[in-house]
């Protein structure tokens, strides 16, 4: 099959960047679309041109280093897909794919369709953990853990940290991947001591990169991991909780 | 540099040696680690949990990585489980147990010392990851659920969902940044580590390029770390990570450190044939399957009908037929190497012709498809998003792939290279696996390393060195390696040849699969030996690296890890003629038994084979840690 691409190529945070066209042809409907731009990329090298920049690492949709902006849709048209995962043959031959990098102020391109998404982890630090010294665990078994509330946290932990979600949000917000962080340690019964001080760093780091968020929806339809935007609602309140000084400083749930 | 291989086992009885170990051991007090300038190359689950336990031991850490975040290692891609000796089933677990199973698992070619050990901590990983809020299963009642795995009589593998190695690495991941926070990390991402630099004998610093800027510079300090990995994309396709590469051991072998049974590899037996011959990477399907998938071909050569046309009595399973007693369940290097023989016998099935059948639809029968959906649904929803097929009616194709390298640089107990002040943890030293990795047991290694073991073994090394300065980064030495890492580029960047990287990436791992993967022969492996040289010269000579050194360039850092990986191949196949016998995952067709089964030779073979680098892998010289068994008693592995 052949498709043509109409790609963003851009030098660096300081150039504008401009679309550049290319026809693909010989493909095979069983490769992936990160595949077709390596084969592309073989194409322009040998040409004596520069190969157009992207990342992705696992290719199973597990490491979240993927992510590109496929026809105006953050990981292209699939659901519940990264990048990776997408096939050629979820586009017809003859097509015309637009392919961007994730486009949000917190994210700043690095080169073509690369972009700086290290704001994520300055949220982690904030407070995305549990205060555990190596060494100071007591026995697995002696916190027993609802398995409910060990699903729902799991739920929320399979983010991939890909960023799909800001560049999918109107507002370039960052609460879909806060909030899975949050609701992960949150819902845990060993999140508890650090609970509102958690939410508090985290959403104070956040909003020094990020925009608010509005309730659009959007970060839950471009979310590979389907991330459900229930916990934003378990993030706000326990923001709120928070914010009442005598709770905090008392450390009590709820 | 002087070369000696002292493993350095602790005295007493296997129970008492890790104990009397850290007694022993010097220790730096607490006022005084801050002193210290620790560099951790690797924020994989070894890499992340050694740096943070040493920042929360007060050592001052610098750690690197060429990933845009530590949250993303090729760790994070492990499906199946970690596994702990906790005994929480009652089914006759121990520590003992779990040390027995691993050091016969790998065909007992692993150091007795080191392997207790891991089974001791394995215990205390659990609890630490719990406590970080590892997402483990649970069952009703709130306790960790188990799975067995990878053959073991006993339920010791815990789990997150299809996720293990991604939760963990979570947590190592979330430990980190919150040094990183605390200022107690100096975290360097998008920075690839190209040189050791070694002064008197010992190792002083490294040197790095940033990946994003160009810039090539040195860091200096009391000890470096490697935490870098495995290297099984030597064989280009391959289950790993796209960016997972062995330049950093490779380079600091260069530079003195031993390699260790570098041909020992692992090929995993269920993974999706390639596709097409643009394919990338191969995908893992989680052995799990073979509990409930029966494995066959069609009896006949050249058989192109669609599986469900072939009646049973066409069909061959032949693990069942084969092996009775253990049927599907063989172990890895068993069932991959059966695969093949089949393959090659023309029995292959797919458009490629480059599988076997994975049939579930007799457990379907017998348990329904809502059970098998329920135990393996997004494994089955994973195959399908790949192959277009539906693996609920018509049987899945499966085939092996490399990947798991149990080689890598050689370690004494403290886990310090033969280069004094530098250490290898997880895939990247050449660990507890012996010949053959079990599954569920290398996430648990490396974190075992970097939680564990290292912070506990590092101290005697640094106690040396209190109040001594690290060596001024205008010395000498690290000018001079500055100079190497800016040739070496250039000479990469100015060849402006006709083919990409990744064509040369590609014919080396042909010829690494065709002669050093699953069977190795010794003509085989000659004519690999004569072939790499040629191909290393052909790069050199003919490789089109684009664009320039100052900006982020991919093909350029790619070209770096490809020239690394000739040199290595060529000493994988070197390994391979030198081990004249079959054991785990090392199988030559000279040594097997008449039923075909690998063949060892302990009177002759019972040893690590550690290499010293003298300027070209064909020169290398091999040095011998000989293995004694005084707990286990060796015997031939019977599956039949
Ligand atoms: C598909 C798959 C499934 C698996 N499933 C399981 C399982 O179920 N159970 C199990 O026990 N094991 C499993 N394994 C094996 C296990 O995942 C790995 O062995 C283990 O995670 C390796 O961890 P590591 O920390 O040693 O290295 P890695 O996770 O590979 O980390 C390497 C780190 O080093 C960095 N690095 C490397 N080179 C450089 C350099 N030159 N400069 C700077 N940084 C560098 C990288 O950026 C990265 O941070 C699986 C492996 C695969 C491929
Ligand atoms: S919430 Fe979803 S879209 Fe956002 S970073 Fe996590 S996985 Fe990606
Ligand atoms: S490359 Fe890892 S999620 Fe896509």
């Amino acid at each position: 099959m052949k498709v043509t691409l109409k790609v963003w190529r851009q030098s660096g945070a300081e150039d504008p960047g401009r679309f550049e066209t290319h026809k693909v042809d010989e493909l095979s409907p069983d490769m992936s679309f990160l595949e077709m731009l390596d084969v592309l990329n073989d194409r322009i090298s040998v040409a004596g041109g520069e190969p157009i920049e992207f990342e992705s690492d696992c290719r199973e949709g597990i490491c979240g280093t993927c992510g590109l902006v496929i026809n105006g849709q953050p990981h292209g048209p699939e659901e519940r897909t990264a990048t990776c995962q997408l096939h050629m043959r979820k586009f017809s031959d003859g097509d015309v794919i637009t392919v961007e990098p994730w486009r949000a102020k917190a994210f700043s391109v690095i080169k073509d369709l690369i972009v700086d998404r290290s704001p994520f982890d300055s949220i982690i630090a904030a407070g995305g953990f549990i205060s555990v010294p190596t060494g100071s665990a007591s026995d697995a078994n002696l916190i027993p853990v609802p398995k409910e509330a060990a699903d729902a946290a799991m739920d929320a932990a399979a983010c991939i940290g890909c960023g799909a979600c800001v560049a999918a949000c109107p507002n370039s917000a960052a609460q879909l991947f806060t909030a899975a962080k949050v609701a992960h340690l949150n819902l845990l019964p060993q999140g508890q001591p650090e609970r509102y001080i958690r939410v508090t760093k985290m959403v104070d780091t956040m909003e020094q990169f990020f925009g608010s968020c509005t309730n659009h929806g959007e970060c839950e339809r471009a979310c590979p991991k389907a991330i459900s935007v229930d916990f934003i609602a378990m993030l706000n309140r326990d923001y709120i909780s928070s914010k009442i000084k005598n709770r905090r400083l008392a450390g009590q749930q709820r | 540099m002087t070369f000696t291989l002292d493993p350095k086992i602790p005295e007493g009885s296997l129970e008492e040696k890790w104990d009397n170990h850290r007694f022993s051991n010097r220790l730096v007090n607490p006022a005084n680690k801050r002193k210290y300038n620790i560099i951790v190359v690797g924020t994989g689950l070894a890499g992340a949990s050694a740096a943070a336990t040493f920042a929360e031991l007060g050592y001052n850490v610098t750690a690197f990585t060429y990933h845009d975040s530590p949250r993303r290692a090729h760790s994070i891609a492990a499906q199946g489980g970690i596994n702990a000796a906790k005994n929480y089933r009652n089914d006759g677990d121990s520590i003992w147990r779990l040390f027995y199973d691993t050091v016969k698992g790998g065909d007992f070619r692993s150091r007795e010392a080191n392997v207790h050990r891991l089974s001791q901590v394995s215990v205390e990983i659990i609890d630490q990851c719990a406590a970080q809020g590892v997402p483990f299963a649970r069952e009703y009642g709130g306790l960790l659920d188990n799975r067995s795995f990878g053959g073991a009589q006993v339920s010791r593998t815990f789990y997150a969902r299809g996720q293990t190695g991604q939760q963990l690495l979570l947590g190592a991941y979330q430990a980190l940044m919150r040094q990183v926070g605390l200022g107690k990390i100096d975290l360097h991402t998008r920075t690839e580590m190209l040189d050791i630099v070694v002064k008197d004998e010992r190792a002083v610093g490294i040197i790095t390029r940033n990946l994003v800027t160009g810039e090539v510079k040195s860091w200096s300090s009391h000890a470096v770390v490697l935490a870098t990995g495995g290297y099984s994309n030597v064989y280009y396709l391959s289950t790993n990570a796209m960016y997972s590469n062995a330049s950093a051991i490779w380079r600091a072998h260069r530079k003195g450190a031993g390699f260790a049974n570098p041909s020992f590899t692992q090929i995993h037996p269920t993974c999706i044939p390639a596709d097409n011959e643009f394919q990338s990477k191969l995908t893992l399907m989680s052995e799990s399957l073979r509990n409930d998938g029966r494995i066959w071909v069609p009896a006949q050569t050249d058989d192109l009908r669609t599986p469900n046309t072939i009646s049973e009595n066409e069909r061959d399973y032949y693990l069942e037929r084969r092996y009775p007693a253990f049927g599907n369940l063989v172990p890895r290097d068993v069932a991959s190497r059966a695969a093949k023989k089949e393959v090659d016998a023309g029995r292959g099935v797919g458009q490629l012709r480059n599988g076997v059948y994975l049939d579930l639809s007799h457990a379907i029968e017998r348990l329904g498809r809502e059970t098998i959906e329920a135990r393996y649904g997004n494994l089955l929803e994973m195959y399908h998003r790949i192959t277009d097929e539906n693996p609920y009616t018509d049987p899945m194709r499966i085939y092996p792939a490399p990947h798991y390298t149990m080689g890598g640089l050689w370690v004494d107990y403290n886990l310090m290279t033969t280069v004094p002040g530098l250490y290898a943890i997880g895939e990247a030293n050449y660990s507890d696996h012996g010949s053959n990795r079990l599954g569920a047991s290398a996430l648990m290694q490396g974190l075992a390393d970097g939680y564990f073991v290292l912070p506990n073994t590092i101290g005697e090394y640094l106690a040396d060195y209190l109040n001594s300065d690290t060596v001024p980064i205008d010395d000498p030495s690290f000018i001079e390696a500055e100079r190497e890492v800016n040739d070496s580029i250039d000479r990469m960047l100015s060849v402006n040849g006709s083919k990409t990287v990744d064509w040369f990436h590609r014919e080396l791992g042909r010829i690494m699969i065709d002669e050093c993967g699953m069977e190795r022969s010794r003509p085989g492996l000659e004519k690999a030996l004569s072939k790499i040289p040629e191909l290393r010269q052909e790069f050199y000579r003919d490789v089109r690296v684009p664009g320039e050194g100052e900006s982020l360039n991919s093909s350029l850092e790619k070209a770096g890890r490809i020239a690394d990986f000739f040199e290595l191949a060529e000493l994988m196949c070197r390994d391979a003629i030198d081990r004249e016998e079959s054991c785990g995952a090392h199988f030559r067709i000279e040594h097997q038994t008449p039923e075909g089964e690998a063949k060892r030779n302990d009177a002759d073979f019972s040893f690590v084979s550690v290499y010293q680098h003298t300027g070209d892998p064909s020169t290398a010289i091999l040095h011998q840690e000989d293995l004694t068994f005084e707990n286990v008693t060796l015997g031939q592995r019977s599956y039949k």
